[in-house]
């Protein structure tokens, strides 16, 4: 009998040390302790010249914890928006003024709390004219709160989740595509390809952000007359895909959705590949766009992952003038370039864009109110109707979801092959495309 | 459905092979020592590091450094044995779960300071066999042949060669054994090498067909668990069987509902066969 406890025990151990393993490696590497943050001031204060006026950009940034590298470069990418208005001149309003742009920052240790400690900060003691979203959702819903209590209006930018924007703010703004339309454009795109197309199959990770997105995929799916014929849900630890890809086949889908970040999407689109699955259409979040999904070779063919933005979307004057929209600030050309210049030549993320654009739409918004006055500032905003270098820009102006991006679509990204080398291109929305989609797959 | 059926069969009978040798390597220990070795896991992540190593810093075909992992899974399992289990295999139980459970901390702290808990991949592809009724990865079929190859010899070596039979006469009685003059701590250490070796190899087959990482061992080695009640304590040939059972049970349950339900069932399972037939499917080694 006693063997039969020993066992147990054990197996207990074994259990318990498996689960504290697992939960160590998801959670965040905890860098030291930063020094007080400092201000990130201008380096030069110019004698303010006659009507000449400094507009306070606060912000925060995960400069340690777990978001520091996206963090970091959608920093960037907002300095490097900050310092080429600056530079050429300010943003001039009609009675003559000059605007000239200032960021405080602090370091938010990527901790909920201390974004709700130093917004505060910024909206008293610094008295910020406006304010600009940490990274992530998270993060940034713990912001807007500060935001709206002392009135100041805020971009979002790095935040894709919907809910912020549905607690009856009324000054928080979202640059990003909501997670609610991460996977519609593919829908849309299938749509497109294959009019006949009608059973489509989910299969995601029992994640809060990959259930989200997959729910609202599979309701708007249903909502265009599609026959979800799977929708199932994996383990976040998922390495054999076997069985899930058993049950794919016997359901013969015409379109697989899903994923939920890097290593399970990677590794169901490689057993995908190895099963010899037939596979028509695929659109799987987070990995695909990833640079390293190259990695998986002959099976990341053909594989479609939405992107907030990509350097290869090609949004022009010319095709906001096809779309009947106004075209506001550098082009992705004149944007990639800098960065890169700046960069040793290194490829901005799109969380770099992401940075860039919520201080474009600042700077649209300040000049179509021509004041810094905040009730006109923000009927501007909710008038923003623009395209961009990222892509449309508007927001929902209802009550109920107001400040909602409504504008911007998800890039869709396919792998394709160009000559025996595999490269990322655009295939929608159709403004951007740098490709033809390859359908079917396989 | 019932080409789903089939093919979900199949598939799970493939891996099932595989959850079975390591399973093997558990029993074995067990069955010869009365040592539940809790580094069992961390064991079967080096032979998938070992084989991603020989892979791809060496480019050798994962199947060739297979068998290298296995010649060095079995001089680490004896040098483990001398090190944290000779000293203590007549202590109570709870002395030698610890002391493996140590060894099995060391593997993973080394293990995690030099690869980090990222997960890697073999990228080494044999193609999809297609047999029209039946689909599945060439690497697959390859990695269950080598398994059950591997259960072949096991049984070869142990029923037909003279050290085999004095690991089974050890396991028996350690005391005759010794009598008789069996040198019983060499066959010890020999009997947990091979337990070692069995795990390394299993887990040198799961690297050329799934994605690894440094703390994938544990689900295994929880799987190990299952199958070695399942198939009987201590019963190598009950080990093969519990695997395969194991294996059918996560290709054929996800048909029926959804596939986070596969561990619900396995450790149901495990529970009951504790409650209603402690000495699993094929008996006890007592």
């Amino acid at each position: 009998m006693s063997r039969k406890w020993i066992l147990v025990f054990a197996l207990v151990l074994a259990l318990t040390w498996t689960l504290a393993a697992c939960g160590g490696q998801k959670a965040a590497t905890e860098a030291p302790k930063a020094e007080e943050p400092a201000a990130t001031e201008e380096a030069k204060e110019e004698a303010p010249a006659a009507k000449e006026k400094t507009v306070v950009v606060g912000f925060t940034a995960s400069q340690t914890g777990k978001y520091n590298v996206p963090s970091t470069r959608q920093t960037t990418g907002l300095q490097m928006w900050m310092d080429e208005v600056n530079k050429a001149g300010g943003v001039k309003l009609s009675d003559g003024t000059v605007l000239k742009f200032k960021a405080v920052s602090y370091d938010d240790e990527s901790n909920k709390d201390r974004v709700q400690e130093l917004y505060t900060k910024l909206a008293t003691d610094d008295k910020a004219d406006f304010l600009i979203s940490p990274y992530s959702s998270g993060l940034t819903a713990a912001a807007a709160v500060i935001a709206e209590q002392y009135g100041i209006p805020m971009i979002t930018t790095g935040a894709a989740s919907d809910a912020t924007y549905k607690q009856g703010y009324t000054v928080v703004y979202q640059a990003y595509t909501p997670a609610s339309r991460y996977l519609t454009g593919a829908i849309d795109l299938l749509m497109d390809l294959d009019p006949n197309a009608k059973k489509v199959a989910f299969v995601y990770e029992n994640s809060k952000f990959a259930t989200d997105v997959n729910e609202a995929a599979k309701a708007y799916a249903e909502k265009n007359g599609f026959d979800v014929v799977l929708f199932e849900g994996y383990d976040p630890d998922i390495k054999d895909f076997n069985a899930i890809i058993n049950k794919i086949e016997a359901a013969a889908p015409d379109a697989i959705l899903g994923g939920g970040h890097f290593q399970d999407g990677s590794t169901f689109a490689r057993q995908l590949y190895e099963k010899g699955a037939k596979v028509k259409f695929i659109s799987l979040l987070v990995a695909p766009p990833e640079p390293t999904f190259a990695e998986l070779g002959d099976a990341a063919v053909g594989v479609i992952g939405p992107s907030q933005w990509e350097p290869a979307a090609k949004y022009t004057p010319e095709s906001a003038k096809a779309a009947g929209i106004e075209w506001y600030g550098p082009t992705g050309e004149e944007f990639t370039k800098a960065y890169q210049a700046a960069h040793d030549g290194e490829e901005p993320s799109y969380h770099v864009a992401g940075g860039y654009a919520a201080g474009l739409i600042l700077q649209k918004a300040i000049e179509t109110a021509d004041s810094v006055e905040k009730d006109a500032v923000l009927k501007a905003m909710d008038a923003i109707d623009m395209m961009t270098f990222f892509g449309h820009i508007k927001f929902d102006t209802s009550e109920e979801a107001h400040g909602l991006q409504i504008g911007h679509d998800m890039i869709l990204i396919q792998w394709q092959k160009d000559g025996g080398k595999l490269v990322k291109q655009v295939v929608w929305p159709k403004a951007g495309a740098t490709a033809d989609p390859i359908y079917p797959i396989r | 459905m019932g080409d789903v059926l089939f093919t979900s069969a199949i598939d799970g009978l493939l891996i099932g092979v595989i959850y079975g040798l390591a399973a093997m390597g558990l029993t074995l220990i067990f069955g010869v020592m009365d040592v539940i070795n809790l580094a069992h896991g961390p064991l079967i992540a080096l032979g998938m590091f070992g084989v991603y190593l020989l892979f791809t810093l060496m480019g050798l075909n994962p199947f060739v450094a297979v068998i290298i992992v296995a010649a060095i899974g079995l001089l680490l399992g004896v040098l483990i044995y001398f090190i944290a289990v000779s000293r203590v295999i007549d202590a109570p139980p709870l002395s030698s779960l610890l002391s493996t459970f140590s060894v099995n901390m060391i593997i993973i702290g080394i293990g995690t300071a030099m690869l980090s808990t990222s997960s890697y991949n073999v990228d080494y592809s044999l193609g999809t066999l297609d047999l029209g009724f039946f689909r599945a990865p060439g690497s697959r079929i390859a990695a269950s042949l080598v398994a059950l190859l591997t259960t072949v010899l096991l049984y070869f070596f142990l029923y037909r060669t003279r050290p085999g039979k004095y690991i089974r006469a050890v396991a028996n009685n350690r005391i005759s054994a010794e009598l008789m003059g069996i040198p019983s701590t060499r066959i010890l250490a020999l009997a947990f090498g091979i337990g070692v070796m069995l795990a390394t190899v299993a887990g040198g087959l799961i690297a050329t067909i799934l994605p690894i990482n440094i703390l994938a061992g544990g689900s295994y080695e929880l799987k190990s668990f299952v199958i070695v009640v399942l198939g009987g304590l201590g019963n190598p040939l009950g080990a093969l069987l519990g695997g395969l059972i194991l294996g059918l049970i996560e290709g054929l349950v996800p048909v029926f509902m959804k596939t986070t339900w596969v561990p619900v069932i396995e450790y149901v399972l495990f529970v009951l066969i504790l409650l209603v037939r402690p000495q699993g499917i094929l008996g006890a080694k007592e």
